[in-house]
């Protein structure tokens, strides 16, 4: 027991060191703002897809579920608002971070880790180039930068989708109504919490991703075990970082 | 950044010894280099081989012992300080280390390009005619284009070997060169490295598991004009043996060290086995 919290402090002291080396290289050069343009490729523009179609869905489900919930009450009118301040506060950081999570920390890892399987990161540093300076940090500023991004898509659509199903399908609110209780729903506490969250969620999936990766050992399987790690480690992070946030925010 | 070859060994291990757990990496190491030596590396898979060559450019930190590269010490550097000794020294990694994102030119280009940073200024013009240049010395300009997933292993080893020497390192380290490719192939890289050394005069540090690696080294020259690898005999024989020598290593420990000769001659069971017969000796 004893010598499991040990590993669990030494990770935790690693992943620390990780990070603070990766936000120490932003200040220091060189600079690989090639690599980070590239990763703001891969991670935003390629989870785009994905994630307008979740955050799609999200907003179709929640409109449906909660036209019938606020009905009891008569008040099927608040839906957008409803709708909005559970997408932009909760679940559109969320359930992004969560998909981009399953999309590119894993894929951060397993690419890393095969780099440094097939010694790739040894050469990197044995031809003087920092693998933090050029891999993590690129990745890091990328997925800080583009989760904000890709959480207002999945906001926007989410409410568009609401939208769909409260206006033309189920006629319980009209359009020029559904857009002004939406609007008027938010204020600015949740407009902050709605792009910082995903900024933090960003950091972490990037930082977990990278860590996994660069930690790997044994070959091919290897690769394998860091990606689920990985996976399951960034998801556990969002969730935990999530509710200190929320009772931050509430708090305020 | 390289000394002055007349103020001492290019490289230097004073009592260096690593722990992973309870076994022994690295023990009690002590051994020099000098400009255009050789040291042949042989001992059982886990002895310690690989981790030597990496302690050597402080890619693993050793726990006790100072190992001094180029006149500076790399076991009081901090990783940060060891970026620009590294990239002095050539490195081949067990299975060329290429990044798989880059082209074949792109990865030999890398070291150029990353010099560029510091304080040697390369022109991208330059920087092309230097990779060709490498490229060609190991018989691949062709392959300029293509990626390391296309091309075969034997030649992504010799593209190592290319991007390893490409900066014309004084000192190349070599991680099994040969393993893993057939005899003909292992020839040929053997025949490029001793070819590297002959040409520019680098000293190299080579592990490998085959004894015909070791023989091609410490017998045979490279010919410029004739440009083909030549049995050397008489006065230069023993001028190439002198500087050609050979280590064995056993959990972590130098239990050899000497000439060939001195190695066929050994009585010692661990060290014969890295010695084959004549019959088998590379032609």
């Amino acid at each position: 027991m004893l010598d499991f919290l040990k590993t669990l402090v030494a990770s935790f002291q690693d992943f620390l060191f990780l990070a603070g080396r990766s936000f120490l290289n932003l200040v220091r050069r060189p600079h690989y703002y090639d690599d980070v343009s590239l990763q703001m490729d891969i991670i935003g523009v390629g989870s785009l897809p994905i994630v307008a179609l979740t955050g799609g869905f999200s907003g179709m489900i929640i409109a449906l579920q909660m036209a019938r919930a606020l009905n009891t009450y008569g008040a099927s009118s608040q839906v957008g608002a409803i709708v909005t301040l559970t997408l932009v506060r909760e679940l559109g950081p969320v359930l992004t971070a969560l998909l981009v999570a399953g999309r590119n920390a894993s894929g951060i890892a397993s690419e890393l880790g095969s780099m440094k399987v097939t010694e790739q990161i040894d050469a990197m540093r044995a031809l003087g180039t920092d693998p933090v300076q050029k891999l993590v940090t690129p990745r890091l500023t990328a997925t800080a930068l583009m989760l904000p991004c890709l959480t207002v898509v999945a906001d926007v659509i989410g409410m568009i989708g609401a939208y769909l199903i409260a206006v033309p399908l189920l006629h319980i609110i009209d359009s020029g109504g559904y857009w002004a209780t939406s609007w008027r729903a938010l204020v600015m506490n949740d407009l902050a919490q709605g792009l910082i969250k995903p900024f933090i969620f960003g950091m972490i999936i990037a930082l977990v991703g990278c860590y996994y990766g660069l930690r790997t050992t044994g070959g091919t399987q290897g690769v394998g075990h860091s990606t689920t790690q990985a996976v399951v480690s960034a998801s556990i992070w969002i969730f935990f970082v999530a509710l200190l946030m929320d009772k931050i925010f509430v708090g305020l | 950044m390289p000394n002055d070859p007349a103020s001492g060994p290019m490289l230097e291990f004073d009592k260096v010894s690593l722990r992973y757990g309870d076994s022994w990496a690295l023990r009690d190491i002590s051994l020099t280099l000098n400009p255009g030596e050789t040291r042949i590396i042989f001992g059982a898979a886990g002895s310690g081989k690989t981790t030597l060559l990496k302690a050597v450019i402080g890619l693993v930190e050793v726990d006790e012992g100072r190992i001094r590269l180029f006149g500076q010490e790399v076991t009081s550097l901090r990783e940060s300080q060891l970026f620009g000794l590294r990239s002095s020294a050539g490195v081949l990694f067990q299975e060329g280390g290429l990044f798989d994102s880059l082209s074949v030119g792109e990865n030999v280009q890398y070291p150029l390009l990353n010099r560029q940073r510091g304080d040697t200024e390369v022109s991208p013009e330059e920087a092309e005619k230097r990779v060709r240049e490498a490229l060609r010395f190991v018989e691949l300009e062709q392959t300029f284009d293509k990626f390391p997933a296309e091309i075969s292993g034997g030649m992504r080893r010799r593209v190592g070997i290319a991007r390893a020497i490409v900066t014309e390192p004084p000192l190349v380290l070599y991680d099994s060169p040969t393993a893993g490719l057939d005899p003909i192939t292992a020839n040929l890289i053997m025949a490029l490295v001793a070819k590297e050394r002959d040409v520019r005069n680098s000293a190299s540090l080579i592990v490998t598991h085959r004894y015909q690696d070791g023989e091609i080294m410490s017998d045979f020259r490279y010919d410029p004009e004739q440009e083909e690898l030549l049995r050397v005999e008489g006065a230069a024989h023993s001028r190439k043996r002198d500087r050609t020598k050979f280590i064995v290593m056993k959990e972590g420990q130098i239990v050899f060290f000497g000439t060939r000769q001195d190695l066929e001659k050994s009585t010692d069971e661990y060290v014969k086995r890295f010695v084959r017969h004549e019959e088998n000796h590379a032609q």
